[in-house]
């Protein structure tokens, strides 16, 4: 892939330019040429069957009577349906953080009063950890379905889907509100239908930054899949066949040759995965930039170049997609008619209180809302109160210990990635060879390399507390590495140049040049390893292994422990103060510099 | 081709009284004298008419642009189509952007399409208009190609066959050659006038704001001038009869002589500077209510004095204009910053510099700043105050907000971080205080040595 720069940042860029480029080479009109099929198209035809059966082997499995927990078979034979499984998890926790992303990301940029409450929310959402959600999700669906797997693994795929879908709402939301003037003005213009401005403009406009967000929440997702299939509540223990709970069964019964042939299966599934649905993805969405005069090479795809030319994708998106389109565009058009000419030559309208059954629909709802928070609100401090003075003391003293932990991580972190990052990125040939390599390497879930670094570190003397201190780095380093490199690669050749002729060198290069530089990079890295570090504590700070339990004090620890053992109320005290420490941390550390860096630190 | 017959005189859009307060997100503006954008403005475009808005930055004409056009609600006044308020985007009208506005992930097919999507034209016919006016336009064979892959030009091809294919019956366009080097606006404005004069369009009256002033004369049947500050038409002239309209006539450099003496002697009464024979409506203009700093950098400023200087101090600012490749919009700050600082006033269509402007030009660096620095305290309302305030504080230190609400009680909020800005370096350049970024406070310098010129 061309660059890995999160693309909140490229917005900046984003801006229409037009401007008077050279003209390009015309392309010859459309050659409408007769496809014909081919060995490819039985190719595509196959993996589309492969796909079907699989979701009906899964949902047999769905409905099947409820079985809490199952025999993880761990003969190489059973990897490929339980990576199946685990695939079709993160597809349908994708498609829900995809849907929550539209129509959330939607409202909260086109309604104002809905903004003043739904960007905050988010805000918050974003910094509860994940495991949090856990045993609530779990024990409601579980009870929802008493009958069947349905809960259990709708449990699984909705804490998938908190992992994954508040970095791409916010995403989307960040497109939408800041969508090119002229082209709003140009829909309002041309009277485009609300359903037509969102499909035409705003999706559109969102698409790129939508993509590299949800590469990242997937590889965010594989993170708390290795979690979210296997767990314990009090007594109860629920597992789910997949990738994650093969990978701890082979590292708690001591199989090692079993760990190691997962551990393949799912560097192998996530190279695949990149080879056959990202990398097609991000090629595609090239035609999305706003920006008109781009420059360097478009991202290609051999894969996407295939569908492209494939005879039975061009049938399929004549016969029946084409058709759905007018179809559904009929739909919408009846649902959202144009306005008569009446409307728009008429006397003013007179202002004041008018009552229709829409606004009593909506005060209803609101009323409706209102209570339901009110009583969220209540039923929280009902919990609280169970917590004591004590209690909170020995949170807030697992608050530091975490905190020391999270801060060691980012350092040591930040020790390597930035000589690495700042060395690759300026070489233009290695950032070229290595960036498809990290980002692979990134996507690996450290959640999954952990049972072997626990068998490694478990005897020393630091024990889990070092250990834990590892899976946060392994989990966040990745955000900096990645934003060191592109901050190292948008460093101006003219500026490397002046440097060199008036022999700024060593530390006086990096003090002037470099690390000004990459400022605003570093920035953003930080941030998201910050927060990833605080989310993976709770994973990382106890652990259930080979039947015992491992912990060490920490907030994360508390948190688990808390959920485990079924204490409703400490899990909601300490997810309240990890929430809480979390978007502090933002606000006061994070965010101030990162407007210190938008105001000094920007090169351009 | 098709020749739609306009018929010529009828009303289209009638604008009355209209006054635009700037808000932001309709939240009402704070100050007791909230910024205004545009002042009473009437006008009536007629059926058959091209009309050019021209006006210098800041004059809000493409605000009064999306105002006519619906996109805008003016905050008094109304717009009439037809004789009837109009309420919302027209419907009958479409507009051709400054920066295209096109959909980049759109091909040109789709995007001239696209004009007519909200309206349910079956596809095939949609189809077929947009083909035909993806032809007339000159377009042919690009119909898949994406705009980006397309140059300056011909994007904005694409963004009139957008606004043509829905059959306006007004055309709205905002500087739509702006964004064009000079050859291709030429080609591309010829080729428009053509469609236009020839009726192949069925378009029934053209407004195009720009700040060109060949452009309005070479187009326009009648040219409305705006002024800046608040937002008021000063005049409006009729346009040059079509034979007239190209460079070698004399009535067309004397039209085009006549505008450059109106816009760059922005409080001027109009009828002073009118010829005798040119008749016309007058309005007279309003009286500033707040010094306005053109944003110049002082070496821009410097330099154009000293080449005026070396031209013997007088040059006339349309030959200026053209020594410098400047377009007005460009040059017009730079002699109003040099007029308010005493350096220079704009006579009869020349720039005349002053004793003291030319004391300027032949002064050293040192000199040269000690002039400017007592100029500006004199002139400049905004640094007189600044330096007020600051030597009325036991610190000599103001934090910049102190500043920012004298400025907004008269100004938008972009425009007063931007008033602040011009006032910070022109400050900054006469060492008259320093201002440090980061902390946003100001600090008097040399404070002796400022009271005994105060």
């Amino acid at each position: 892939m061309a660059q890995v720069y999160i693309p909140e940042n490229a917005q900046e860029r984003e801006q229409l330019q037009g401007g008077s480029s050279s003209p390009r080479q015309s392309r010859p009109p459309h050659e409408e040429t007769r496809k014909r099929l081919g060995l490819i198209d039985l190719g595509i035809a196959l993996a589309l069957v492969a796909v079907v059966s699989l979701i009906i082997a899964a949902a047999s499995r769905w409905t099947a009577p409820l079985t809490p927990t199952i025999h993880i078979d761990l003969s190489p034979t059973a990897l490929p349906v339980y990576a199946g499984y685990s695939v079709l998890r993160m597809l349908l926790a994708y498609l829900l953080s995809l849907i929550f992303t539209f129509i959330y990301g939607h409202i909260a940029a086109t309604n104002k009063r809905a903004n003043v409450v739904m960007v905050p929310l988010l805000d918050i959402l974003q910094s509860i950890p994940i495991l949090s959600f856990l045993p609530g999700v779990v024990l409601a669906l579980v009870a929802l379905f008493p009958n069947s797997n349905i809960g259990l693994e709708l449990a699984s795929v909705v804490l998938i889907f908190t992992s994954q879908a508040w970095n791409m709402t916010f995403s989307y939301y960040h497109s939408a509100r800041t969508l090119p003037k002229d082209l709003k003005e140009f829909s309002a213009i041309a009277r485009l239908r609300p359903w037509q401005k969102f499909l035409k403009l705003e999706v559109p406009a969102s698409m790129i930054g939508l993509i590299w967000n949800s590469m990242m929440s997937w590889a965010g997702g594989w993170f708390f899949l290795m979690a979210s299939e296997q767990l314990v509540l009090g007594s109860r223990s629920f597992q789910l066949p997949g990738l994650g709970s093969y990978l701890q069964t082979a590292a708690s019964t001591g199989n090692s040759s079993a760990l190691i042939l997962g551990l393949f299966t799912l560097i192998v599934l996530i190279i695949l995965l990149d080879f056959f649905f990202w990398r097609p993805l991000v090629a595609w969405a090239d035609r999305f930039k706003l920006e008109m005069n781009s420059e360097g090479d478009a991202p290609s795809s051999p894969v996407l170049n295939v569908l492209r030319r494939s005879a039975l994708i061009s049938a399929i998106n004549q016969h029946i997609f084409k058709r759905v389109g007018a179809f559904m565009t009929r739909i919408l058009n009846r649902l959202q008619p144009l306005p008569g000419e009446r409307s728009f030559v008429t006397e003013p309208k007179q202002h004041g209180p008018r009552f229709t059954v829409r606004s009593l629909v909506m005060g209803m709802l609101g009323l409706l809302l209102l209570g339901g928070v009110l009583f969220g609100l209540w039923s929280m401090l009902i919990l609280l109160k169970n917590v004591t003075l004590l209690t909170w003391g020995q949170l807030l003293l697992a608050t530091g210990a975490t905190f020391l932990r999270t801060l060691v991580a980012l350092l040591i972190g930040l020790a390597w990635t930035l000589p690495v990052g700042v060395a690759i990125g300026l070489s233009p040939k290695w950032s070229k060879r290595l960036q498809p390599i990290v980002q692979v390497v990134a996507s690996i879930p450290a959640t999954a390399l952990f049972p072997i670094l626990l068998v490694g570190l478990i005897g020393l003397p630091g024990g889990l507390s070092l250990a834990a201190v590892l899976l946060m780095l392994l989990g966040t380093q990745w955000y900096l590495l990645f934003n060191i490199i592109a901050g190292a690669m948008s460093i101006p050749g003219d500026l490397k140049e002046a440097t060199t002729i008036y022999h700024v060198r060593a530390w006086r290069r990096w003090r002037t040049l470099i690390l000004p530089a990459i400022f605003p990079y570093l920035v953003t890295g930080m941030l998201t390893a910050s927060g990833g570090a605080w989310n993976a504590s709770v994973v990382s700070e106890y652990v259930t292994f080979n039947g015992k339990t491992f912990s060490t004090p920490g907030l994360g620890a508390s948190i688990a422990a808390a959920g485990a053992e079924g204490n409703f109320s400490l899990l909601l005290a300490g997810t309240l103060l990890m929430a809480a420490v979390v978007i502090l941390i933002n606000r006061l550390l994070w965010k101030r510099l990162y407007s210190l860096a938008e105001r000094r630190y920007t090169l351009s | 081709m098709t020749n739609f017959n306009i018929q010529a005189g009828e009303a289209l859009l009638e604008a009355r009284n209209i006054k635009k307060i700037y808000d932001m997100d309709g939240k009402r503006p704070r100050g007791v004298n909230p910024p205004v954008v545009l002042d009473d403005i009437n006008l009536t475009i007629r059926a058959g008419e091209f009309v050019a808005l021209l006006g210098p930055s800041g004059s809000g004409k493409s605000t009064l642009l999306r105002i006519l056009a619906g996109l805008l609600r003016p905050s008094e006044g109304q717009v009439l189509f037809k004789d009837l308020p109009q309420q919302g985007p027209n419907p009958h009208l479409s507009i051709v952007f400054q920066s295209f506005a096109l959909f980049p992930w759109l091909t040109v097919l789709q995007n001239v399409e696209l004009g007519l999507e909200a309206q349910e034209v079956p596809p095939t016919q949609r189809m077929r208009r947009s083909l035909s006016a993806i032809d007339t336009i000159g377009l042919d064979g690009f119909e898949d190609a994406y705009p980006k892959e397309l140059s300056g030009g011909m994007r904005q091809r694409v963004g009139f066959a957008r606004a043509l294919v829905v059959e306006p019956e007004l055309l709205f366009m905002d500087e739509p050659f702006s964004a064009l080097d000079v050859l291709t606006a030429a080609n591309l404005r010829k080729e428009l006038l053509s469609l236009w004069r020839e009726h192949k369009i069925p378009t029934r009256a053209i407004v195009m704001v720009t700040h060109n002033i060949e452009d309005a004369v070479l187009m326009a049947d009648r040219i409305v001038v705006l002024g800046a500050n608040p937002g008021i038409i000063r005049v409006e002239l009729p346009g040059l009869p079509i034979e007239q309209r190209n460079a070698t006539n004399d009535n067309y450099t004397k039209t085009v002589d006549l505008i450059y003496r109106i816009m760059t002697s922005p409080r001027a009464d109009i009828s002073s500077l009118m010829p005798s024979t040119t008749t016309s409506k007058l309005i007279a203009p309003k009286q500033q209510p707040y010094q306005v700093l053109p944003h110049v950098a002082i070496s821009d400023v410097t330099g154009l004095i000293e080449l005026v200087h070396s031209k013997g101090g007088r040059e006339d600012i349309y030959q200026l204009g053209r020594d410098f490749q400047l377009e007005v919009d460009d040059l017009l700050p730079m002699i109003d910053a040099a007029n308010m600082l005493g350096f220079a006033e704009a006579r009869e269509g020349d720039f005349v510099l002053t004793e003291i402007g030319k004391r300027f030009a032949e002064a050293g660096v040192q000199e040269e700043k000690d002039l400017f620095r007592q100029q500006a305290i004199k002139n400049v309302t905004m640094l007189r105050h600044i330096v007020r305030d600051l030597s009325g504080e036991p610190s000599h230190t103001l934090p910049e907000e102190h500043f920012l609400n004298e400025l907004q009680q008269h100004f938008s909020e972009d425009e007063s971080w931007a008033q602040l800005e011009t006032a910070i370096n022109w400050g900054r350049y006469a060492e008259i205080f320093s201002y440090q970024e980061e902390r946003g406070v100001f600090r008097l310098e040399e404070q002796e040595a400022i009271s005994e010129r105060v």
